[in-house]
């Protein structure tokens, strides 16, 4: 018996984690991947709201998000090599040239 | 239904939290398919099989063999590794888990501390979301194809020489 509390508990505490590895981490594949976790988080918890109400509309929802991610990821990671082959490092933080300097 | 979910939930958190603290990217994402699989598991205890289905092809297929291929062109060496273990001092955590620990409460205080009822999880048939979506939500399908349209379109342009 489970309950949809369960399943939107985990979804908490995934997006926390992929929150919590975005403000921590400075290598850009690691931000990704955080990235990744929390947008997998949150079609958790979409598919544990069409759980909760008996309807297909949770998944609908949950293949959009993963279209989202899709798109978001392979435009990430080309910007990813851009900035290696620009600045020789993943360092998010060397990525400061557009500041008025 | 419910130890298969309860035992998939910890090996999600546990190799969650493991993906996000590896120095070496490959072991990061190598923990990353590992709670992505068992995520297809809690989507299938759910009662939406077609999602999970998606979630092994999609994510634990696709999105990691992008990752890697990126990986791989990286060339990260033990150098790189060493770096990356330079940048995870302890200090840099303190603040992002206190900030995420204060989200972290009022979620689970809204979401916990608001009625709901317990009915058993029904299965929801991939003929189901299929009818639904091409139903109902075929404008949204339409967007969702522009939207990867100009994914493509913004890859292809950023990745030229």
């Amino acid at each position: 018996m489970i309950s949809w509390q369960m399943p939107a508990g985990l979804a908490i505490a995934l997006f926390l984690m992929g929150l919590l590895g975005l403000l921590a981490r400075r290598s850009l594949v690691f931000v990704l991947m955080s990235i990744e976790i929390m947008l997998n988080a949150a079609g958790l918890l979409f598919i544990a709201a069409g759980m909760r109400w008996h309807t297909a509309d949770g998944q609908i929802m949950f293949i959009f998000v993963l279209n989202l991610a899709g798109a978001e990821l392979a435009l990430g990671l080309i910007f990813l090599l851009r900035l290696r082959a620009r600045l020789t490092t993943l360092d998010g933080d060397a990525a400061n040239l557009l500041r008025d300097a | 239904m419910t130890a298969v979910f309860f035992v998939a939930a910890v090996i999600t958190l546990i190799t969650t939290a493991l993906a996000i603290t590896r120095a070496n990217p490959v072991h990061g994402l190598l923990n990353f398919v590992l709670s992505l699989l068992s995520m297809a598991v809690i989507f299938f205890t759910l009662g939406a099989p077609f999602a999970a289905a998606l979630e092994v092809m999609v994510y634990a297929g696709a999105v990691v063999v992008l990752f890697l291929f990126v990986v791989m062109m990286l060339s990260l060496d033990t150098r790189a590794a060493r770096r990356e273990r330079e940048w995870m001092v302890k200090t840099v955590w303190v603040l992002p888990i206190v900030l995420v620990a204060v989200l972290g409460g009022v979620l689970a205080r809204v979401m916990f501390f608001s009625p709901g009822d317990d009915s058993a999880p029904t299965v929801i048939t991939p003929q189901e979301v299929g009818a639904h979506l091409f139903s109902g939500g075929i404008g949204a399908v339409e967007l969702a194809s522009m939207l990867l349209l100009a994914g493509l379109i913004g890859a292809f342009h950023m990745g030229r020489k």
